[in-house]
């Protein structure tokens, strides 16, 4: 037996990364960030604003969350629905009531179906960034080009339309690409992408279609990671994120501004035994530290400015 | 297909020679940080999604990016060596973190080229080539020979563990079936099992379980304790391993600083690299343990 000769063979073993993105730069090493009135923390909070098919493909593979037991599982889908219902107007009282906006990253079948929650979105300025179609298209390797490029322009298209928001941002359904994904994205006007998770801070991407600005989008202290995948409790989810709250706000010290991501799910964080928990987090991050509250469309422009920068 | 690997004597706890670790200590301590390089299309499977799999191919790049840069400066706080379980791959894409190592005076073992290269199906020569072609890489770069081999991924063969001693290597760490080290038994030469860790690995208790950092800390602190507890009789091993795109996330790293204060604030510990380890056991107990499993065979 034996494996055959490419697995021995290195073709891309060289210095630098295996892909032509951007290149490696170890976060310690970079110029220090520094955020409007000298916060050591830019707050980011994120809120998937998702459907779920009731009849959610089984390929390429099913996002965390998307439905999974046989069809018609009406139950994973009213559960994930209750979330558009119920719990992002929950959400959206906890961060009004502490002058808070956060970043919508929106399946854009939401916005066909519900333009109510998309005015509520709206009216609270909050920045709408598009997360595809729904979560039963996810971009993935398999795609072809072409269709690729239609899932990324008609969402683009209806949620500019909804939302009337230049809608910078764009989040692929979990965290999911093709290699043609960001290419794609700059090419449709997109200015900052939030799918890859190896940083603490912004960063710049290059495609052949122009430069996109890589948000650091938490997986890690999602509510997702910590509330379903692991089946945690809210004081478990509360406790991660007070510890990378006060391990990046003391780096921030020494090595410029940091960014405190939360990715907050409306069927996961919106339920009545969690908002409270939700709710005091909050009110300890802004009230111990030194936070600047941001948008991803705020978070990126900032970037994009002091990298503009003359050094 | 074997029925049994045939790669250790049962010595139970019970009975077995004796061991004593340098200046007494009850408990050999040792941490290894697995520094690594995953491809983003590699040419047989690995990705639990469809390549290219960013969610899982970015989180790793965060260990490299991030997370290694706060391991290293909690572990110097303590005076922790680390013994690197090193994709030798790393050393042409990344010099920088094998030049940081290097400096910290951490010792270097073998993880293969690449952890998304899986050495299943690998014929010897294959085999050989691929651990040659690391140890080669880890040398040229740091200047140290390479003494120690980790499976990439943890994948194997029937066979891999044979072909160690033949180039250089001196302890495995493929196998987890004790707290001492032990012989193991290969075609020629001789080959050490040090300790390693299933449970308390970081990556399963905190990255596949999603254990909190305090149940994590918890567990690593309970280990140490128990394990120093039996060291006043016999010289015990406790190893961390981790991944710095695990515990070196900010919403971890304290449950690293947890445990190293806590290993560090006790007397009887030798602070160990694997390399050290193997080393005492071969030159003081090896011997001794082949001798006593031959006479317990010989018994049955």
């Amino acid at each position: 037996m034996s494996v055959p000769p490419d697995h021995l063979a290195y073709p891309r073993r060289k210095a630098g990364l295996d892909h032509d993105w951007f290149v490696h730069s170890p976060v310690r090493e970079r110029p220090k960030l520094q955020w409007p009135n000298g916060a050591r923390i830019a707050l980011w909070i994120t809120v998937p604003v998702e459907f779920f098919p009731l009849d959610q493909p089984a390929q390429p593979f099913r996002p965390l969350g998307a439905l999974d037991r046989a069809y018609p599982d009406l139950w994973a889908y009213a559960n994930r629905d209750y979330g558009n219902r119920v719990g992002i107007y929950r959400i959206m009282r906890v961060l009004d009531r502490l002058g808070l906006r956060a970043t919508a990253a929106v399946n854009a079948a939401v916005a066909e179906r519900h333009p109510r929650l998309v005015a509520e979105i709206v009216r609270r300025n909050w920045d709408i960034a598009a997360s595809g179609i729904d979560m039963g298209h996810v971009h993935h390797g398999g795609l072809a080009r072409d269709a690729e490029q239609e899932l990324v322009q008609r969402a683009a298209a209806i949620l500019r339309r909804a939302s009337g928001q230049p809608v910078e941002g764009w989040h692929s359904p979990a965290h999911s690409q093709s290699m043609n994904t960001l290419e794609l994205v700059a090419g449709a006007g997109f200015s900052y992408v939030m799918d890859w998770i190896n940083d603490d801070l912004p960063y710049e991407m290059r495609t052949a279609a122009g430069p996109l600005v890589s948000l650091p989008l938490t997986h890690e202290w999602s509510d997702r990671n910590i509330l379903l995948q692991h089946e945690l409790m809210i004081e478990d989810y509360a406790s991660q994120v007070m510890n990378a709250f006060r391990c990046l706000d003391g780096e921030a010290k020494d090595h410029g501004g940091r960014v405190l991501s939360l990715s907050v799910t409306p069927w996961i964080m919106g339920y009545p035994h969690r908002i409270a928990g939700f709710a005091r987090l909050l009110e300890s991050i802004c009230g111990g530290g030194s936070v600047w509250p941001a948008t991803g469309a705020e978070l990126a422009a900032e970037f994009r400015r002091q990298q503009a920068r003359p050094r | 297909m074997l029925k049994d690997p045939g790669r250790y004597a049962y010595l139970p706890l019970i009975e077995r020679p004796k061991i004593t670790w340098p200046g007494g200590a009850r408990v050999a301590v040792w941490v290894a940080p697995n520094i690594e390089f995953y491809e983003l299309q590699p040419p047989g499977p690995f990705w639990p999604r469809t390549v290219p799999d960013i969610l899982n191919y970015s989180h790793r790049d965060y260990g490299n990016r991030a997370g290694v840069w706060r391991v290293m400066e909690v572990m110097q706080r303590f005076g922790v060596r680390g013994s690197v379980s090193l994709n030798a791959g790393l050393c042409d894409h990344i010099p920088a973190i094998i030049d940081a190592c290097v400096g910290l005076g951490w010792e270097l073992f073998s993880h293969g080229i690449y952890n998304t290269r899986l050495i299943y199906g690998m014929d010897e020569d294959q085999v050989r080539a691929m651990i040659r072609d690391s140890v080669d890489t880890i040398r040229r770069k740091s200047g140290q020979e390479v003494r120690g081999f980790l499976a990439p991924a943890i994948s194997s063969t029937e066979t891999f563990l044979d072909l160690l001693p033949e180039l250089g290597i001196r302890y495995t760490l493929d196998m987890v079936f004790d707290d001492q080290p032990m012989p193991v038994r290969v075609r020629q030469g001789r080959l050490v099992s040090v300790p390693y860790s299933f449970e308390l690995n970081d990556i399963r208790a905190m990255g596949a379980r999603g254990f909190p950092p305090e149940r994590y800390a918890a567990m690593a602190k309970a280990a140490f304790d128990q394990l120093y507890e039996e060291g006043a009789e016999t010289g015990m091993v406790l190893c961390l391993p981790i991944h710095p795109f695990i515990i070196g996330e900010p919403h971890r790293i304290a449950a690293l600083d947890e445990v190293l204060r806590h290993v560090t604030s006790r007397e009887a510990v030798w602070l160990a690299t694997a390399g050290e380890i193997a080393d005492w056991y071969l030159a003081h107990h090896y011997d001794a343990a082949v001798a006593f499993a031959a006479e317990r065979e010989g018994q049955r």
